[in-house]
């Protein structure tokens, strides 16, 4: 039987074979270097732990544009006056802040792949800006945003980047989601002297006098995890998977040697499927073959749905396999579709059904925001925090300077974080918890352990 | 590991490796008329194979917000649905893009390529920037044990089903009725066949809304296995162009051959190596059997 074909394609057909099929294999062998699934951060009771009543949030309007917004509990209305203040002090490096107004940047993909991870980012974050200008604003001025489309795209990241340091002199930049955009604006912000601050879990091996963390760095989202694991579960082998490129590669490193170093336990399988990869029959099979106490995932992307869409399909669930994941929040339940997912466990710092007031506060205020069915996942709290520590370390600088607000940074505390609590360290990343969350059909997690507050280290010795 | 326990593995992975089969044919079965039939190069073909995926999710919502008791019924329905949603839109297309670019073949891939983007960013802006997903009935879901050791998913064998159908609906539809030879007709010789009175034009708009209808479909269809997203579509949309062409691009035979030859590589490979590899090994045999043969396993002989 044959479908007829004019020469015309089949002239055309071999050049472009060629081209396709080279493409792909160049794609797999290199790998991309970029995307990240959105993941976790953790709400923490521990700031809601004082006996004081915490009073409730308040509706508040924002002098500037009239709407209103839900500010955190306990927060007042600021009593610092710009006159307190004056510019020529407050600000001598030539950034764009006068008596009354301050202007910051928000650097996200609004457009391209990556929308749908830093959609939520871009909303916490005008999220939090609202709020502070609700409640006076930071050293008596209004924020205003200049918001710049990454358009999932690096160079294009770096070029607006130096759009908003160089023409636009913002005195923050509130941005960038994977690891990819984050390497491709390092250098402009630490040449042009910025500020960033970062919100996604990312795999570490990074320190830059010009980022803040506010995710988590790799070692705070995965030893926990795994410690909880084997002693809840009693897990002594371990199944890794992840996509293929570097983030989950470096997870899977330190998973790897704190399994076999300080859990004394094995390692039955390692494997990475190529991002955007759809088909993990053969690999479920493997596993299946293995019989691992755990699997530890972090696949990413629509590859995720894939994955646990059909690993459900095949039969492995909760009943019959634990599954701990380090790349799946609220965000990526919609996709994968809470049934496929029921049971099994992830690893975040903040999950939206955290039980405190603060949370409970931020999720009230975010859904009047951005509508009742928003979904809250870790990344959109940790992009939460970005300007609560900014506006925190300015006004104990008494300055907009970024040398002054770098040095002021240190052991800022931010105590209505929706996680809870979490303070700044000197090397710039977070102190925060862990915590587990068992995932439920209905798509939210139910909060299963919870670590102490864990010290924030991008480099851990040991682990490379 | 005992012998049962082999001989269940031995089951499920050739399952695995038959359901990848199906996968690629019916992604590559619209894309292989289009670009069999027509000369075109439709990358935008992901695209509307996204279509069918959210027609599918639209359905689940509605069936789920006003009436939940059809749930398990539901599927059917929106899957034919998906094909003609799908191939209305397909249509459309043909008659203000593609139509107008026919004499000059290879800026239709540049053309289709800007279609992609476009819909990408309608599906971003107008439907979800996030994934979603259709609630599935019940029947759909899970494993099928024929033994307690062997787990067939049963999405697998909802796909491997449409798949069947949608082939020999393609071969009755071209070899067996008025519609194909009309098009094979037109294919073979457009002034000809237009000067013995069939409509051409008519022709490649039926072919193209053809084509994307049985994208629409396979989209529904991957709705059970995988994401829908904004840019779902371009996960599959390399795979489909490797199968078509690798195949010979005019050929149904030819594009399932080349569709079971590849996914039986691919999942062997994958099972025995790593994913990696599995994927460089398959695309280097595929680069060094087109650099023989570039014209595809199997050609169509016409006079030129």
């Amino acid at each position: 039987m044959q479908l007829l074909s004019s020469n015309r394609t089949r002239a055309a057909g071999g050049a472009f074979s060629l081209l396709v099929s080279g493409t792909m294999l160049w794609a797999a062998v290199v790998g991309s270097g970029c995307s990240k699934s959105s993941a976790a951060a953790s709400g923490d009771p521990a700031a809601a732990k004082s006996d004081k009543a915490v009073p409730a949030s308040t509706e508040r309007s924002t002098e500037a544009t009239g709407a209103t917004v839900l500010t955190p509990p306990g927060t007042e209305k600021s009593t610092i006056k710009a006159a307190d203040y004056p510019t020529a002090k407050a600000m001598t490096t030539g950034l764009k802040v006068d008596d009354d107004s301050v202007t910051v940047g928000i650097l996200h993909s609004t457009t391209g792949t990556m929308a749908i991870s830093e959609t939520g980012s871009v909303q916490a974050e005008k999220l939090a800006i609202a709020q502070i200008n609700a409640l006076g604003g930071i050293l008596g001025r209004q924020i205003k945003v200049i918001q710049e489309d990454g358009a999932s795209d690096w160079p294009t990241f770096a070029e607006k980047a130096r759009k908003l340091l160089v023409n636009d002199k913002v005195a923050a930049v509130f941005g960038c989601w994977t690891s990819a955009s984050r390497k491709a604006v390092l250098p402009v912000f630490e040449k042009e002297n910025g500020l960033l601050y970062y919100p996604t879990f990312y795999e570490g091996l990074e320190q830059s006098k010009n980022v803040f963390y506010t995710g988590q760095e790799a070692t705070q989202q995965i030893l926990a995890s795994l410690d909880w694991v084997n002693k809840e579960k009693g897990a002594k082998t371990f199944y890794l998977i992840g996509s293929d490129y570097i983030w989950p590669r470096t997870s899977m490193k330190i998973a790897r040697k704190h399994i076999e170093n300080v859990l004394h336990g094995t390692v039955v399988g390692e494997e990475f499927a190529p991002l955007g990869n759809t088909q993990f029959g053969s690999l479920i099979n493997k596993i299946k073959l293995k019989k691992p106490d755990v699997i530890f995932a972090a696949v990413v992307g629509g590859s995720n749905v894939a994955w646990f869409k059909q690993l459900n399909a095949a039969g492995v669930t909760a009943a019959n396999q634990t599954l701990l994941t380090i790349s799946v929040t609220e965000d990526e339940v919609l996709g994968i579709g809470g049934e496929n997912l029921a049971g099994f466990y992830s690893s975040m710092k903040y999950f939206q059904s955290l039980d405190n007031p603060n949370n409970k506060a931020f999720v009230e205020a975010f859904k009047k925001m951005w509508g009742e069915k928003s979904v809250i996942g870790d990344v959109t709290q940790a992009g939460y925090l970005g300007a609560w520590i900014w506006k925190a370390a300015v006004e104990k600088a008494g300055s907009f300077d970024v040398d002054k607000v770098v040095e002021a940074s240190p052991n800022i505390e931010i105590k209505i974080a929706p996680e809870g609590y979490v303070k700044v360290h000197p090397n710039h990343h977070l102190w925060s918890k862990a915590r587990i969350g068992k995932a439920k059909a209905d798509g939210q997690f139910e909060v299963v352990h919870e670590s102490d507050l864990i010290e924030p280290n991008p480099f851990p010795k040991g682990y490379q | 590991m005992s012998s049962n326990e082999i001989g269940s593995m031995i089951a499920m992975q050739g399952f695995a490796g038959l359901s990848l089969f199906t996968v690629l044919l019916l992604m590559a079965l619209g894309l292989a008329i289009i670009f069999g039939q027509m000369g075109v190069i439709n990358m935008a073909h992901g695209e509307f194979m996204a279509i069918g995926a959210y027609v599918v999710y639209l359905f689940s919502q509605l069936t789920q917000n006003f009436a939940p008791g059809l749930r398990d019924v539901y599927f059917v329905p929106a899957v034919v649905a998906a094909f003609f949603v799908a191939a209305a839109v397909g249509y459309v297309v043909e008659v203000l893009l593609i139509r107008r670019l026919y004499k000059r073949p290879l800026d239709t891939l540049l053309a289709t390529w800007g279609l992609s983007l476009a819909m990408q960013q309608f599906f971003r802006t107008f439907i979800n920037p996030k994934e979603v997903s259709a609630e599935l009935p019940e029947w759909l879901l899970g494993a099928f044990n024929p033994t307690p050791t062997i787990q067939v998913p049963r999405n697998g064998i909802f796909v491997m089903g449409l798949t069947i159908l949608v082939s020999v609906g393609v071969y009755l539809l071209m070899l067996k009725s008025r519609w194909g030879v009309r098009i094979r007709a037109t294919t073979q010789n457009r002034v000809m066949s237009s000067a013995v009175g069939i409509n051409t034009d008519r022709v490649d708009r039926f072919t193209f809304a053809l084509g994307c209808g049985i994208a629409g479909l396979a989209g529904a269809a991957f709705t059970t296995i995988g994401s829908t997203g904004p840019t779902s579509g371009s996960l599959y949309i390399v795979d489909t162009f490797l199968v078509v062409v690798f195949g010979g691009a005019a050929n149904l035979i030819g594009t399932i051959a080349s569709a079971f030859s590849i996914a039986q590589a691919q999942s062997l490979l994958e099972f025995f190596l790593t994913s990696a590899m599995a994927k460089v090994l398959t695309l280097l045999t595929i680069i060094v059997i087109l650099m023989i043969r570039p014209q595809g396993l199997f050609v169509t002989k016409v006079r030129s």
